[in-house]
């Protein structure tokens, strides 16, 4: 499950890119950096990311997700942080340990 | 042409049916949802049975619609539920119900379809309020509340949409002689009207003229407005 979910938020960067200037640098898999420290997403383009993977996790998973709540922003350490640490995340929720 | 997909709320009677087939007979694919199944059947009309308000049902709708079309270019968010009664006397529950109804209702189709609009960079997003809000209505303070938190909510996202080439828009319908009003007195209805410019019913094309007027591509330029029916 975690590689699959790896897979697609790093396919919904590579498209998100089509957008930026700023590119996320996919080339790192799980290491890229999105948000906050060496991070290369502004808001909205954290919000674009976020909503697309969660559309991508819900259809192929067949579940209902939302990845940004208050539990997002209480973590330790932000989720948001690389494209490692969101896919964690995902795979946290969608397992129900969150 | 490209067929457009309309989302339509509270589609199963009044102002949302008579939307629905409007929009039908104008060749769009529209997509209805109430908490019950219709009476009636349309070419082109898919209806799905879903509480608004319910989270796991709103997600399950646009789960299917994005399946399905992979687009949504217009939603109207009709359903809507009023309880009249003087505050003192009404009930938390009947609160939560309106509430939830009108403005958390509102507020999760909003979400869904700007998250499926914003990949288009298109898309028309028209709510409904009321003219209750300005007239401010003695016996509908939890109603008026609940359709005056959905005017603050669209002039609020129609500015964090607008990059999207999203417009949010709000009706704001005079009395349409409809069930929302049937239990409401007469006299009630009489003087909410002799307080218009206009003093008469609202009626169901007066509604969609507006609703049109929103949905137009050339309404581009429109977005975060109230327009009110009736003259208030």
């Amino acid at each position: 499950m975690g590689e699959k979910i790896l897979d697609i938020i790093i396919s919904q960067a590579k498209e998100l890119n089509e957008q930026l200037t700023n590119k996320i640098s996919v080339e790192q898999g799980a290491d890229a950096p999105l948000f906050g420290r060496g991070g290369v997403l502004d808001s909205i383009a954290l919000v674009t990311l976020v909503v697309a993977v969660e559309q991508a996790i819900e259809d192929e998973f067949d579940t209902a997700l939302t990845i940004a709540d208050e539990k997002a922003m209480s973590q330790k350490v932000s989720p948001f942080r690389t494209v490692g640490s969101l896919s964690e995340y995902v795979q946290k929720l969608i397992k129900g340990e969150i | 042409m490209e067929t457009p997909i309309t989302l339509i709320t509270g589609t199963s009677k009044g102002i949302g049916k008579f939307l629905a087939q409007y929009y039908l007979a104008q060749g769009h694919r529209v997509i209805g949802c109430s908490r019950s199944d219709t009476d009636w059947k349309m070419e082109g009309y898919e209806h799905h049975i879903a509480d608004v308000a319910d989270e796991t049902d709103v997600k399950k709708l646009f789960s299917a619609i994005r399946k399905q079309y992979g687009k949504m270019d217009h939603l109207i968010n009709n359903a809507g539920i009023a309880s009249m009664n003087h505050f003192m006397l009404t009930p938390v529950a009947t609160v939560h119900k309106i509430l939830n109804t009108n403005f958390v209702g509102t507020f999760l189709f909003c979400r869904e379809a700007a998250k499926l609009m914003k990949k288009q960079q298109y898309g028309r997003i028209v709510n409904f309020s009321t003219v209750a809000v300005p007239l401010k209505l003695e016996g509908e303070a939890v109603y008026a509340a609940s359709k005056a938190a959905v005017i603050s909510f669209t002039q609020v996202i129609a500015r964090e949409l607008a990059d999207f080439g999203i417009t949010v828009n709000a009706v704001g319908p005079t009395p349409v002689q409809t069930d929302l009003i049937a239990a409401v007195p007469k006299d009630k209805i009489r003087n909410l009207l002799s307080r218009q410019a206009i003093h008469k019913f609202a009626e169901f094309e007066d509604v969609a003229n507006v609703v049109d007027f929103f949905l137009r591509k050339e309404s581009a330029f429109i977005t975060g407005q109230v327009l009110f029916l009736g003259g208030i």
